[in-house]
């Protein structure tokens, strides 16, 4: 085992709880590790934006680490073309990195053998009206590569297939339909030769969906619906949710007003996990629509929570309903990470998820029983925590929006403590790096009329910092005693995502763009670099064709936290961006928008 | 009596009727034009061999009335409108409360633009709205960058207290106004 240092006091119950005996306080309790089927061995590439079907976001190179990191320099730099968010990860396989950006969606290949020349950009052509029906800036959250091809989604509704030698488009499958206000923005995760892929819109009355497209020809296999009867959401017999409250017929359609499902939310925009060895895949569902919990009496199934399927059929095996009647946007759709954790003198499988009401979930994810909720973030107010016998999420009556009148003072916000962009996990340390905010938010619900392709929402909001006035932290969050190894205060919320490697450091941006790296043990700053904008992308790090470490990140400000700079709003209506505006009225004059890819290594051998 | 008083009554009641403009109400524009919009003046473009056509005179007259003001300030909301322009400073849409007009700041130049709406986003509320619904969603957007005479704006906030009231909002000039033609550059 590595070394790590100890901390003084141990908490014995937490320890207990784990099965590890309380005289042996004085050794670091054994560290969790991600299945290897989900999770195979280094091989120096980042095929999918998660890294592995685990979605670790650990790359187990350690060319790069604490005692040269401070040489760390640029190797190349790539312009998008697109000064929008960029919260797309770099692909690379091989000698080849694939880049993709917001609308109009371009995706180009560059060669690194030789120096990152461009060696093909294939343009897809959303439909312009596109940019109308994204909620959060065009933003797409990467590709997807497997199999000589380079799967990819477009702002308009498309799936695309793309022949990763040549750039030719090989199959593409509309999916979405924009004048239903359905848009895609997601990153494609292929498994057992299906493409899945589900549909942005919780802001514009869609009714959710997850689709699987047959890989070798973009044919549709099957689509769950996540509101609606039962055999449009494919329950079925193998349908075994852990909790009484997420069992009974056609809940789609009984926790909603009569009809209200039909333009009831429960999107897919964040990310997948697959477990090989349970053959389940695992995702969460956006928010209801619309924001206005009052118009929407129930539990609103299966709109914020956590599907198991299974990924030939698409059959749901468990739900379990993380946010049942959604009060604040609190989409469920951020990372799960797979983890083998040592509980009870077994090793048990699990998925992790820092979750937008601020707490960490560890979740069996055979069986979908919440085995934890613990706060990552210290400043919850909206919520008291988590029922583990009824699987409810326990909400505080003084914060529930009620037409007619402002709450103030709720925090987390509509964005929750942490938003889409995801942690990573170190197998070395044990810990988990959650990039998140520290944000509250004074809430107004107003009735909202339905009219398709236009905003369905009924909630005027205003953000503002939390509580100490830092408005982003990064928490690494020990997994095994349920508690922060320790937190980093940034200025600026925090909206990239974050990257672990075999050198014990960690990387992340910030919105006003510096990209930073960390000690993985200690969180001490080990170097930054400044780059041309906000930084809102997912870092990866890849060996390249010469046998060195590089680490690449997309810099460009956007998405919903920079979407100020990008669409240039007008911070003096702090409800601007829904409410984000009033976070970070200073932003513009921090950055600028662009859309610039930066690769780093050390000095050359 | 006399038909001197009653002329000049008839004299006062045009007087204080021109006086009371601000709070004249008409539940029905005029002329009347509830069908599609009959302008075609298309803003901010350049018109080969032409000159813009003056602005529509019917920008001033619902610009300056209290009452369209405030219908349109209840629409705006209404229809979703500040979904994506917030209260001006914008979301998906552009801002409306600053001096940036990518497709033109006058009244008409808003009308066609809520009309027809725009390629990149802005939909068409054409079967949605009647032509004076428009205008005068038109006119409370001119009051958001302080457009219109400060008698006029809305003192009411139908949202949370978030900009500073309309009534006290500073005049943001809108650049190649009136006629058109120039108009700010998009982000």
């Amino acid at each position: 085992m590595i070394a790590r240092r100890l901390d003084e006091i141990v908490c014995a119950s937490l320890l207990w709880l784990f099965g590890v005996a309380a005289s042996s306080a004085a050794a670091a309790p054994p560290l969790p590790v991600a299945p290897v089927s989900a999770a195979p061995a280094e091989d120096g590439q980042w095929t999918m934006p998660a890294k592995n079907f685990a979605s670790t976001r650990y790359s187990a190179l350690d060319q790069i680490k604490a005692s040269n990191v401070k040489s760390l320099g640029l190797a190349f730099t790539f312009s998008t073309g697109v000064a929008r968010g960029q919260e797309a990860a770099p692909i690379i396989v091989g000698d080849t990195m694939y880049v993709v950006t917001p609308y109009p969606n371009y995706l180009y290949a560059l060669d690194l053998k030789n120096g990152g020349q461009l060696k093909w950009r294939y343009a897809p052509k959303p439909v312009p009206a596109a940019q109308g029906v994204a909620c959060c800036d065009y933003v797409n959250r990467g590709v997807f590569y497997e199999g000589g091809r380079v799967f990819m989604n477009t702002l308009d509704g498309q799936t695309i297939a793309v022949d990763a030698a040549s750039g030719k488009e090989i199959w593409k499958a509309r999916l979405a339909n924009i004048n239903l206000g359905e848009s895609i923005t997601m990153a494609p995760l292929v498994v057992k030769g299906k493409v899945l892929v589900g549909v942005s819109g919780g802001e514009f009355g869609v009714r959710g969906w997850l689709a699987a497209l047959d890989a070798a020809s973009g044919k549709l296999a099957w689509r769950a619906y996540h509101t609606g009867p039962d055999k449009d959401v494919l329950i079925g017999k193998d349908f075994k949710p852990f909790y009484a409250m997420d069992r009974g017929r056609n809940l789609g359609v009984k926790s909603w007003p009569p009809d209200a499902w039909k333009i009831g939310g429960g999107t897919v925009w964040g990310w997948i996990s697959y477990d090989p060895a349970l053959d389940l895949i695992y995702y969460g569902t956006g928010n209801p629509g619309p924001w206005n919990p009052e118009q929407r009496p129930g539990d609103n199934k299966w709109t914020d929570g956590i599907f198991a399927r299974d990924p030939d059929t698409g059959a749901a095996h468990w739900f379990y309903h993380v946010i049942p009647h959604d009060l604040y946007d609190h989409d469920t759709i951020n990372e799960l990470i797979l983890l083998d954790i040592p509980m009870g003198g077994r090793m048990r499988k699990v998925m992790v998820r820092p979750e937008r009401t601020g707490y960490l979930y560890v979740i069996d994810r055979a069986s979908g029983q919440v085995l934890s909720a613990d706060p990552f973030y210290e400043h919850i107010n909206a919520y008291k925590g988590v029922n583990l016998q009824t699987g409810r999420l326990v909400t505080v009556a003084d914060k529930e929006p009620k037409m007619g009148k402002v709450v103030r003072d709720i925090c987390p916000t509509a964005p929750g403590a942490k938003d889409w962009n995801p942690s990573a996990f170190s197998p070395r340390t044990g810990l988990i790096y959650i990039p998140h905010m520290n944000l509250c938010m004074d809430w107004q619900s107003t009735q909202v009329s339905y009219i398709s392709g236009t905003p369905y929402i009924g909630a005027n909001v205003r953000m503002k910092a939390g509580p100490g006035g830092y408005r982003g932290e990064l928490t690494a969050w020990d997994v095994m005693r349920r508690r922060p190894a320790f937190k980093i205060k940034e200025d600026l919320p925090l909206f990239s995502g974050a990257l672990a490697t075999g050198g014990d450091l960690v990387f992340y941006g910030t919105l006003d763009g510096w990209f930073k790296a960390i000690d993985a043990r200690t969180g001490k700053l080990l170097w930054r670099f400044k780059t041309g904008s906000g930084i809102i992308g997912q870092p990866v790090s890849y060996r390249g064709p010469d046998g060195r470490q590089y680490i690449a990140v997309l810099s460009g400000v956007g998405g919903w936290a920079g979407a100020i700079v990008s669409a240039n709003l007008d911070p003096t209506d702090p409800t601007a961006a829904k409410g984000f505006a009033g976070a970070v009225p200073d932003l513009k004059q921090r950055t600028a928008p662009g859309g610039t890819l930066y690769v780093f290594a050390l000095p050359g051998r | 009596m006399c038909s001197r008083s009653l002329a000049g009554s008839a004299v006062m009641a045009m007087l204080l009727l021109s006086a009371c403009q601000r709070e004249q109400r008409e539940s029905r524009g005029q002329p009347l034009a509830e069908t599609a919009p009959t302008f075609v003046q298309l803003p901010s473009v350049l018109i080969a061999g032409s000159q813009p056509a003056p602005a529509d005179p019917r920008g001033k007259l619902y610009e300056g009335n209290a009452y369209h003001i405030s219908e349109g300030q209840r629409l705006f909301e209404q229809f979703n409108c500040s979904g994506c322009h917030a209260h001006g400073g914008g979301d998906i849409g552009p801002p409306l409360m600053d001096d940036e007009w990518r497709y033109g700041g006058q009244s008409d130049q808003i009308v066609a633009s809520i009309a027809y709406g725009w390629p990149n986003g802005m939909p068409s509320f054409a079967d949605k709205l009647t032509e004076q619904q428009m205008w005068q969603i038109a006119a409370y957007v001119r009051s958001m960058s302080g457009n219109v005479p400060k008698d006029v704006a809305s003192s009411r906030a139908d949202e949370l207290a978030s900009t500073p009231p309309l009534t006290r909002t500073p005049q943001q000039p809108i650049k190649g106004e009136p006629g058109g033609g120039l108009q700010g550059v998009a982000p």
